[in-house]
This record gives structure tokens, C-alpha cells and sequence, in this order.
């Protein structure tokens, strides 16, 4: 089973009605410890990803997730622009200038986007930041088959991006409130679960359809 | 919930529909480089360093208003309190640099810091070199200077160092001088009511009736403590102990001061404010050589008010007293 050029547009389609859906949610979580804008920014983000890719002819997985850092960043600015824009380049990197790829290499882009936005926003897990859903996720890969990678994954981000309700904040925005910050969700690690459950959602059903005869 | 009032049309257009209005009422000052880049018409000169600013929006005049000949060449324009991307920023520099170089200043939050990075690193591929000075004069956001957030002391610390360059003065001596402004400006501010996005229109935050919120930034984010709204004079004294604690300033020095509105607070209350902190300053023994008072960093719709002190010493009183000439603040 191979992914395909059209499996991620799809995935970038899906990435920005998800994001339209939880804009509301994610801004009222960020007004607790940051500036209310989290939501929005990740709405016009994948938004603009979802456009670039999807305004693309024929072309490689590489390109497509060029296109959506690009379309990313430059709809957004703001910190998530930045940390999402590196963390796409790095899976464009990955996936390399083919048009599919192995089913089966797929759950590394996870891994590839976690080292991206470590990179880009100088963080570590455990700062109550988007890395605490993304490195989980990647630390829980290598599981051995495709199938228990991706439920491994997903629990991990799901679980990561619970535990940071209990994390004082040390890095960015919300850093400065220190203990207040404790006691509420991050807003970058509970979007980043959203996506990352949608990743690996869309993987367990290709994996999925190729049992079916 | 019901939604904020506001006059607008779509909340995703309020940033570029605003552009539009201010291009319109300023032409005499402000080009469009490009769509989210500011440029002064006589700012940027051959030989002149560039001094180049930007944020979010939703902070008007800052920052566009502080573009114009003697204070910055040009400015990267945001999304409502969110750092503007690579590209304006680039597109800024691009537009106004002379050759002698590119003074980057903004307030430090993270995303700015990434994105103005992100454009230096850009421009060096260029040929540009592009220097950054942070403002971090919100005294209230952390112990730590380094670590602190840049707020309404923007303007006079921009006005430092626009003046420095259109003095003629290096890029070495821009950045120094800028850092210098910095360290000598200290700002606090308290909130009365929360601001509301374009987008979303709902409150920021909650602040029940009677409360207030020390320390207060100017997006929404939470300040030092919370506590029951109390007479102006009260307010004052609270914000003028921890500046003054913060300044060390001897008696006879000098100082410029800055009476912020955060949006929604009418000039009557800022004036008010501006009584006591006069008292305040002449029981210390400084004299004030400057005093502003209106918005001139806001917080959208918010209701508050922040106050700023600019230590000065000889040469940052002869810049803040050098011309400008800006679409939204003039001098001299």
C-alpha cells in the first residue's frame, strides 16, 4: 500500500475543516493563558496549506508539503506560523521528490515534524508547548507493525497533550505566568493532538482498506 | 454569548480594510510596499540605517503610526496580535534599507522573535545585514529584563532609536543606542475590561465587574495579580512604586513619561492618572522633560491604562526631542 499525492491533499483538506471546527475552542483555551487568538491562527493556517496544496498540478509529496509551510506561514506569522512551516518542511524532506510513498514509512513524518518544531522553537518536551502532543507521538513509534505505531502514536499525543493541564509553562507567551499557567490545557499541544489523531485516523484507514479484499 | 459590538465588515478583512483607511487618510506619509509592508515616503535615504518595525495589529497607532521620517522607515504588519511572517518583514527592509544596514525592533514574543529571525537569516542570503534589538520594558511580566514583553514603551524606545538614525549614526551605534533606550524605559499597566478579536468578537478573558488586573498585557495576557478596582490615585501609587523601584533614578534626574490608553479608556481618566503620577514624580525629585498622554499602544477594545518612564540621561533627552514626522505622532 502506498501514499499518495491525492492521500495528502486529502489529509490537508481535512486538516482545514478540523481546524475551522475547533477555532472557537482552541481560542476560548488560549484566553486562559494567552491571547486568544490560537484557534484563529490555526484555522487561517491550514486554511492557506489546504489552498496551496490543493491549487497544485502534478507534482511530489515534497512539493505538496512545501507548498502547505509556505501557504502556512505566510497566512499566519504569529509562532504557530513559524513552528508548523519547519515542521512541514522537515515531512516534505522525508517524504522526498516522489510522488508515494510507503504506507509504511508514513508514521515517520510524525517523528520528522516533532525534530522540526523542537528545532525551530529551541523547545523541549515538558515546557507545555505543541511538543509535548509531537514528541510523545514520535517517541512511541517503532512499535513494530504499521498498526500498533499508529495507535501507539495517537494515544501518545492524545495523552501528551492531556498532561500538560498539570505543566508550568517555561517557554513563550505563557511562560510569564508561571504557576498560573498550571491547571489548564496548552492550546498549541491540544491542536497538535487534533492533528496528529487525524494523521494517523486517515493512515489506520488505508492500512485498513488494503485488508479488505 | 453575545458577540462584541464592532464596526466591521468580515473579521478576517479588518487588517487589510484597515490598511486601506489608513493609506487612504495618509498618503503624505505612507506607501505600500507591499501588502502587509509599511514605508515613510521621506524615511529611507541612501547611507541611513533602516530601522524596521512590525507586530500584530490590533495595537494602533502602533505601529504603522510610528513610521515616518526621523523615527522608523518602515513596518511588517500582523494579523490582530499575532507577528507578521517573514515575507512583509522582508518586504519592509527590502523597501527602505539605504545601504548602511537594517535595524530590526519589536516587542519580544516568541512568534515575532521567530518570524523576524526567520527574515533576517533571509536577507543575509541577500547581502542584508539585519540587526535585532528586542523592547522588553513591561516591568510586570517577569523579574527577569531579559525575558520581559514589549509594550507601550515601544515609542519611546523606537523614538530613540529612529532619531539615532536619522542622525546619520552607524549601525553599531543604532543597535547600541536602541539598547540603551531599552534599558532605561519601564512600563506597567492595569486592565479594566477584557478586548475581543474581529474574528471571534467574544471577550479575551474574564474580569467580573469591580476587578482589576495588575500587570496586564496587551493582548489579554494575565498580569501579576488581580485585585478590586480602587481609585485612580490608589492604581497610580501601585504602578508608580514598582517603576520607581525598578529605575533607581537620584533626585534632579530626568524623566519622560508616557499615560497609555489601552483603547477604551477616555482621556479624561488618563489625565487623571497623569496628576498623581506628576505628584509622585515631584516628591522624588524628577523632573519630567516630556510628558504623552493618549493611546499610543493599544489593546484593541480594552479598557485600562498603562504608565511608562524613559530614564533619561543627555543624549536619549536630544532624541527624544529630534524631529519626526509620522502619520500618527509628530514632534518638533
Amino acid at each position: 500500500m502506498l501514499y499518495q499525492t491525492c492521500h495528502l491533499a486529502d489529509l490537508f483538506e481535512g486538516f482545514a475543516s478540523l481546524m475551522a471546527r475547533e477555532r472557537d475552542a482552541l481560542c476560548r483555551m488560549d484566553g486562559l493563558i494567552g491571547d486568544a487568538d490560537h484557534g484563529i491562527a490555526m484555522s487561517q493556517g491550514m486554511a492557506a496549506a489546504h489552498t496551496a496544496v490543493a491549487a497544485l498540478g502534478d507534482v511530489t509529496l515534497q512539493d505538496q508539503f512545501n507548498a502547505a509551510a509556505k501557504g502556512f506561514l505566510n497566512a499566519v506569522g504569529a509562532s504557530s506560523g513559524p513552528l508548523y512551516a519547519t515542521a512541514f518542511l522537515r515531512a516534505g524532506k522525508l517524504a522526498g521528490p516522489r510522488t508515494q510513498m510507503p504506507l509504511a514509512d508514513t508514521p515517520q513524518i510524525i517523528a520528522a515534524m516533532a525534530e522540526g518544531i523542537a528545532q525551530r522553537g529551541k523547545a523541549v518536551p515538558g515546557q507545555k508547548t505543541m511538543l509535548d502532543a509531537f514528541a510523545p507521538a514520535a517517541a512511541a513509534l517503532g512499535a513494530g507493525s504499521l498498526r500498533a505505531d499508529i495507535a501507539a502514536a495517537r494515544s501518545a499525543a492524545q495523552a501528551g497533550a492531556a498532561a500538560t493541564t498539570d505543566m508550568i509553562a517555561t517557554i513563550g507567551r505563557a511562560a510569564l505566568l508561571g504557576e498560573r499557567s498550571r491547571g489548564h490545557p496548552d492550546p498549541g499541544a491540544a491542536s497538535a493532538a487534533l492533528l496528529i489523531t487525524a494523521f494517523c485516523d486517515q493512515i489506520e484507514r488505508l492500512a485498513q482498506s488494503e485488508d479488505t479484499p | 454569548m453575545t458577540l462584541t459590538q464592532k464596526l466591521i465588515n468580515d473579521g478576517n478583512d479588518a487588517v487589510d480594510e484597515m490598511l486601506q483607511g489608513v493609506l487612504a487618510a495618509h498618503g503624505a506619509h505612507l506607501r505600500q510596499a507591499a501588502p502587509r509592508a509599511i514605508v515613510a515616503l521621506h524615511g529611507p535615504r541612501a547611507g541611513k540605517v533602516a530601522l524596521v518595525i512590525g507586530g500584530g495589529s490590533g495595537h494602533e497607532p502602533a505601529f504603522l503610526g510610528y513610521v515616518g521620517r526621523g523615527l522608523a522607515d518602515a513596518a511588517a504588519i500582523g494579523n490582530v496580535f499575532a507577528s507578521p511572517p517573514p515575507q512583509p518583514i522582508i518586504d519592509a527592509a527590502l523597501a527602505s534599507h539605504g545601504g548602511a544596514g537594517v535595524l530590526f525592533m519589536y516587542g519580544n514574543y516568541a512568534g515575532d522573535v521567530m518570524n523576524f529571525d526567520m527574515a533576517a537569516e533571509m536577507l543575509e542570503m541577500d547581502g542584508i545585514e539585519a540587526r535585532t534589538v528586542l523592547t522588553t520594558d513591561d516591568v510586570a511580566s517577569s523579574p527577569d529584563r531579559s525575558k520581559r514583553r514589549g509594550v507601550a514603551g515601544n515609542v519611546f524606545i523606537f523614538k530613540a532609536a529612529g532619531a539615532a538614525a536619522d542622525l546619520d549614526m552607524t549601525l553599531d551605534e543604532v543597535e547600541r543606542i536602541a539598547r540603551h533606550a531599552n534599558a532605561r524605559t519601564y512600563t506597567m499597566g492595569v486592565a479594566l475590561s477584557a478586548c475581543s478579536l474581529p474574528q471571534t468578537r467574544h471577550p479575551n478573558f474574564d474580569l467580573p465587574p469591580g476587578e482589576m488586573e495588575i500587570g496586564m498585557g496587551i493582548h489579554g495576557e494575565p498580569g501579576i495579580r488581580r485585585a478590586a478596582l480602587r481609585p485612580a490615585n490608589a492604581v497610580v501609587d501601585e504602578i508608580m512604586d514598582r517603576l520607581l523601584a525598578e529605575m533607581q533614578a537620584a533626585r534632579g534626574d530626568r524623566v519622560a513619561v508616557l499615560v497609555n490608553g489601552l483603547g477604551a479608556t477616555p482621556l479624561m481618566e488618563l489625565y487623571i492618572l497623569n496628576a498623581r503620577i506628576a505628584e509622585r514624580l515631584a516628591a522624588e525629585g524628577l523632573a519630567v522633560h516630556l510628558t504623552l498622554v493618549g493611546a499610543y499602544c493599544t489593546a484593541l477594545e480594552m479598557a485600562g491604562a498603562s504608565v511608562t518612564l524613559m530614564h533619561l540621561d543627555d543624549t536619549l533627552q536630544l532624541l527624544i526631542d529630534h524631529p519626526c514626522d509620522c502619520a500618527m505622532f509628530r514632534q518638533g
